[in-house]
């Protein structure tokens, strides 16, 4: 699920529970998200770089 | 009347002696919390029942069944932990019962011979950083009653720096320790992760949950630790060796207001001078650091809520209500993705921890902000409190080393800077040895709660 289809699904959800003010909060929890999904990828591509050996005609 | 602030490292061979009485240690802590009502440290006070163990102290003491440098030191317990015989409020309106035993690390101090005075005010349920949001009202700074407390520990911090207790105990899930121990002017240890049980503790984070004393000097710290942990009492320090100090500048140094970059300046110059080694370190990718904070503790805060949030969701304080509600939106694959950055940011502390023996840092990148504040500026940016307050603390409980906030000796106003020490995993003893050894250049010494000295 992209962040920006969770933020739409969870913004709904919490309208429709009647907690409006909750609305701001998902929207930083959303950039926030996104960022730790970034850090994540990073990080995976980061192991899987250092778990390739070199190349012996590099 | 002036407020008792000596060290227990102090109090104690006096009280052993039979010089100072337990029961009078009491009732200037008694004193001393009826004497502020504003500060509003207490969410309960055990008045009879702190007098009557006093008593019993003074008694065993002069028959010689004296149990260590505890033995008839009143301390407070957050209200977060399980006291027999009271409530656990957790400085809320959700209905909570009496406990019917102590927790394990309250029965390990009371068997230490510590007198409970009282369970200490915190933001509710330990979910934020600055006491406000709190069924038994604001905690109030005792140095500057407009600002906060830092928290969630505020009413432990409030009421060391205020003398109505000598020791406290506090919990530190992002920082709730160190945050509120800066902001005060006083001492705070957020031990390795799972050193102590936090059985009897209400759950905040349960992977980032801590529990940890609060005092008003390194040594007072390593007391109250030592029985924390159960382990034989007694404290000494070789204060001539020499260490070497990491300061990881980028991340930590990017939002911070100018007094706390010149405490840190300060500091480093003053370890330099004794003999220590300040050099610069890296921990890589500690930028990561809120958004793995951020999705671990909603979801667990959010796990252990939701029942109580299905009941009682009005009996929150609003703010409180709506940040736990926010967690039940966590995704279980973003919480595992935080779950695995964890494990890389705990690497690289590791690696910065190679090469020296503990890090240096500012505990909080403000002074304690005024009490409602929602934002503060720091240089030509408004930055929002909430995060701010968390920067410089929730890396370490996101990767479990240990921690201890400490009062810099250099303030440009009259409000304390709180500077952070911490050590390699498991070696909690270690980074105390480091802190009591640096205390006299960080802190100026004893006598230093409660602020800088300009």
């Amino acid at each position: 699920m992209t962040v920006e289809t969770w933020l739409a699904a969870a913004q709904q959800d919490a309208e429709k529970r009647g907690l409006r003010e909750l609305l701001p909060l998902l929207e930083t929890l959303g950039r926030s998200t996104a960022a730790l999904r970034a850090a994540d990828e990073e990080h995976r591509r980061r192991a899987e770089r250092d778990a390739t050996p070199p190349s012996p005609h590099a | 009347m002036t407020p008792d602030l000596r060290r227990i490292e102090d109090v104690a061979p006096l009280v052993r002696a039979g010089a100072v009485s337990p029961v009078d240690l009491v009732r200037a802590c008694l004193a001393q919390i009826e004497a502020r009502p504003s500060v509003n440290a207490f969410i309960s006070v055990l008045k009879d029942s702190a007098l009557e163990a006093a008593a019993t102290a003074e008694r065993d003491i002069r028959a010689g069944r004296y149990h260590g440098p505890l033995h008839g030191i009143p301390i407070a317990i957050k209200d977060l932990v399980d006291v027999a015989g009271t409530r656990t409020t957790a400085a809320s309106a959700v209905p909570s019962s009496e406990s019917a035993v102590d927790a394990p690390v309250v029965r390990r101090l009371r068997n230490a011979g510590a007198i409970i005075v009282g369970k200490t005010n915190l933001h509710e349920f330990a979910f934020g950083t600055t006491s406000d949001e709190s069924a038994f009202g604001a905690v109030r700074n005792p140095l500057d009653e407009s600002r906060s407390a830092g928290g969630s520990s505020g009413g432990s911090a409030a009421a060391l720096a205020s003398g109505m207790c000598f020791g406290a105990l506090g919990t530190d899930t992002g920082g709730s320790i160190r945050i509120p121990s800066a902001a005060c002017g006083t001492f705070g240890l957020k031990p390795t992760i799972g050193e102590i049980s936090c059985d009897g503790v209400v759950p905040l984070g349960v992977s980032l949950d801590h529990v940890g004393p609060m005092a008003r000097s390194v040594g007072d710290l390593a007391l109250l630790y030592q029985a924390m942990k159960g382990s034989a009492s007694g404290w000494a320090v070789d204060r001539s060796e020499r260490f070497v100090f990491g300061v990881p500048r980028s991340y930590f140094f990017d939002v911070l207001e100018a007094g706390t970059r010149e405490a840190v300046t300060g500091a480093s110059a003053a370890l330099a001078a004794a003999g220590h080694e300040v050099k610069d370190v890296q921990i890589d990718h500690a930028e990561w650091t809120p958004h793995v904070y951020l999705h671990t503790v909603l979801a667990e805060a959010a796990w252990y809520h939701a029942p109580l949030l299905e009941q009682h969701a009005s009996s929150y304080s609003p703010g409180v209500r709506v940040r736990l509600e926010m967690g039940r939106y966590v995704l279980g694959e973003d919480y595992v993705r935080a779950g695995r950055l964890r494990e890389a940011l705990r690497h690289a502390v590791n690696r910065a921890l190679e090469s020296c023996d503990a890090l240096l840092l500012p505990a909080l990148p403000i002074p304690a902000p005024r009490l409602g504040a929602a934002t503060v500026l720091v240089g030509d940016r408004q930055e929002p409190v909430r995060a701010l307050m968390l920067r410089l603390t929730q890396l370490f409980n996101v990767t479990g080393h240990p921690a201890i906030a400490l009062p810099a000796r250099w303030s440009p106003d009259a409000l304390p800077r709180g500077l952070q020490l911490v050590g390699s995993f498991n070696q909690t003893p270690r980074l105390l040895e480091i802190a009591a050894s640096a205390e006299p250049q960080i802190c100026g010494g004893p006598g230093s709660v409660g602020g800088g000295t300009g």
